[in-house]
């Protein structure tokens, strides 16, 4: 994902020198050629998460759009209440880039395992989270962030994009369709959405046809998509590879009660109030936590059959 | 009137307001407010270029309170400087005000950054003086620290920064009154050796009588290679002399008869 990261900032860059990216010394192999041809808007702040939030600030008052960068949870929680009183409370045009989201880093330990980011990032007042799911998606949203006032979070991970075109618009505040389908609707954010196309797909072999969503904004989230979901289908399963208090299957809920919208199937997929101890592969740990393609059949076709008994 | 005696008669109209706004708002900190009157009246009074009417005048001087619980001295002297009227003050810490305890930006001509959470006003600053440097503009930064606001780490990262980045565009003034929530600085977290650990961080340091204005002036005033930061020690509640150097100043609000003497005393003195 961080490819299509690096070729909007390229062209961000060359056309705002009020760009500046600042990492907190993460980017190995990735940001040589930006600071290489943009200096002067180039900052590796070092291993400072405080202050480089603390310095995005002062650059963001002084007129700069600031992006800052590092992995995991070290440019959210670690500085997060510079993020709260600085970024946000000032409306400044801060924004966060984390790669490493959910398990990205796996076998690294629970210390780089990003699982709550989405949830607090979310409830801070005034901010824009995108969790992008495709190619598209990721490059764009660093020009949707760009051009949004305010602070914004963009959660990128490890994971292989899955490979669907988009065709419209990718905008704040919309979702998009990854797969067709009107039994039941997957609501999906991030990398994890490849395990959720595969088990369509499987799905799909059972006569079971899911409507497959990036939900890429999860705020503001796009309430059209929830409301047909909740109307066309027979409801709404969402899948994170996070923590769910606060994430993006509550972002629905609250959606749905807010609006009145009475999906007839409603669950959560995602981690239950837990820290890993265990370590592996990202698709070793989606597989203990049951949010892998064999969990998500399993669990859906019986959402399903209970309906139909 | 000299310089000096004209910062002297802004503090003093700055320690009267305070006082007052304090005991009106019923609101604590008047000790690290008292601490830091004479260096803002310096600031304001003598060193820094800005443009009352037209706050956001882009050559500006910057000016962060990072120890945001000494506010009402920078609402105080923002609106003797002529920011805004002075009766203003009047709706320090009152329900539906927006002149909180600590210092916020919001509707406030001339706050830069608000403030209140401890070590945050530093790694901004450094920003600002960056971007400064980034832009070729000639404004300079202020930024006022407590001591006590030392022990947070992220002031050391912001120290770091600032000297690698050759920031002497960036003057930082601790408030050096050496006394914290609970203890004194040095029972509490040892700040000391202050200065060689400044220096040893690459940035020019001087120390001077942080209430004697000319003192204050020179060293704010000397052009130096690196950032700098001014040692200035001063006693917590300067100016009412009950208040000095007592904890619990830091919590108590003045009223009745103590409200009373504060302000014969300000009144009184000089």
């Amino acid at each position: 994902m961080r490819d299509a990261l690096i070729n909007s900032l390229f062209q961000l860059a060359d056309k705002d020198p009020n760009l500046m990216l600042l990492t907190g010394d993460l980017g190995y192999g990735v940001f040589e050629e930006f600071e290489k041809k943009y200096p002067k808007q180039y900052l590796n702040v070092g291993i400072a998460e405080q202050n480089m939030v603390g310095v995005a600030v002062g650059l963001a008052l002084e007129g700069k759009v600031v992006f800052t960068y590092s992995i995991g949870n070290f440019p959210t929680l670690r500085c997060l209440e510079q993020i709260r009183n600085g970024a946000c409370y000032h409306n400044l045009n801060i924004n966060v880039i984390a790669t490493g989201g959910g398990f990205s880093y796996g076998g690294l330990g629970m210390s780089h395992h990003a699982t709550e980011d989405i949830s607090i990032m979310r409830a801070l007042p005034g901010t824009t989270v995108l969790v992008p799911t495709t190619s598209d998606e990721s490059k764009a949203g660093v020009v949707n962030l760009y051009k949004t006032g305010g602070v914004g979070y963009l959660r990128l991970d490890k994971s292989k994009y899955v490979n669907v075109e988009l065709i419209d618009k990718i905008s704040i505040g919309k979702a998009n369709i990854l797969r067709k389908g009107s039994d039941i609707t997957l609501v999906v954010a991030g990398g994890i959405a490849q395990e959720v196309m595969k088990a369509a797909e499987i799905l799909s072999s059972a006569n079971i046809e899911c409507r497959v969503v990036s939900l890429y904004s999860i705020k503001p989230i796009d309430i059209d998509v929830i409301r047909s979901a909740c109307k066309d289908t027979l409801g709404i399963v969402t899948i994170e590879e996070g923590n769910l208090a606060g994430g993006v299957g509550s972002a629905i809920l609250e959606a749905c009660y807010d609006n009145e919208f009475s999906p007839k199937v409603f669950y959560r997929f995602g981690l239950n109030d837990k820290y890993s101890a265990i370590v592996g592969s990202q698709d070793y740990l989606r597989s203990y936590y049951g949010i892998d393609c064999d969990s998500l059949v399993f669990k859906i076709k019986s959402l399903i059959n209970k309906q139909n008994l | 009137m000299t310089n000096s005696m004209k910062t002297q008669e802004l503090a003093k109209k700055v320690r009267m307001h305070v006082v007052k706004m304090v005991n009106k708002g019923g609101s604590s900190h008047i000790g690290s407010v008292l601490s830091i009157v004479d260096i803002l009246a310096v600031l304001y009074g003598r060193v820094m270029r800005y443009k009352s009417h037209n706050p956001e005048w882009v050559d500006r001087d910057r000016f962060i309170l990072s120890k945001g619980h000494a506010g009402a001295g920078v609402y105080a002297v923002l609106a003797e400087c002529g920011f805004f009227h002075t009766e203003r003050l009047n709706n320090h810490y009152q329900n539906g005000s927006i002149f909180s305890g600590h210092v916020s930006h919001k509707g406030i001509p001339g706050v830069e950054l608000s403030t209140g959470s401890l070590g945050q006003g530093l790694p901004v600053a450094s920003g600002m003086a960056l971007s400064a440097k980034i832009d070729k503009k000639n404004h300079k930064v202020f930024a006022v620290l407590g001591d006590g606001e030392l022990n947070e780490g992220s002031n050391w990262e912001a120290f770091m920064f600032a000297s690698h980045h050759h920031l002497n565009n960036l003057t930082v003034i601790i408030d050096r009154n050496r006394l914290q929530s609970i203890k004194t600085t040095e029972e509490t977290l040892s700040l000391e050796p202050l200065r060689e650990k400044l220096i040893s961080f690459n940035w020019d340091v001087s120390e001077v009588n942080g209430h004697d204005h000319d003192e204050l002036f020179s060293a704010i005033n000397t052009n130096t290679q690196k950032p700098k930061i001014i040692i200035a020690n001063t006693i917590k509640g300067k100016g009412v002399s009950f208040m000095e150097n007592k904890i619990e100043w830091h919590y108590r609000t003045p009223s009745g008869k103590l409200f009373d003497q504060a302000i014969k005393e300000i009144k009184e003195n000089i």
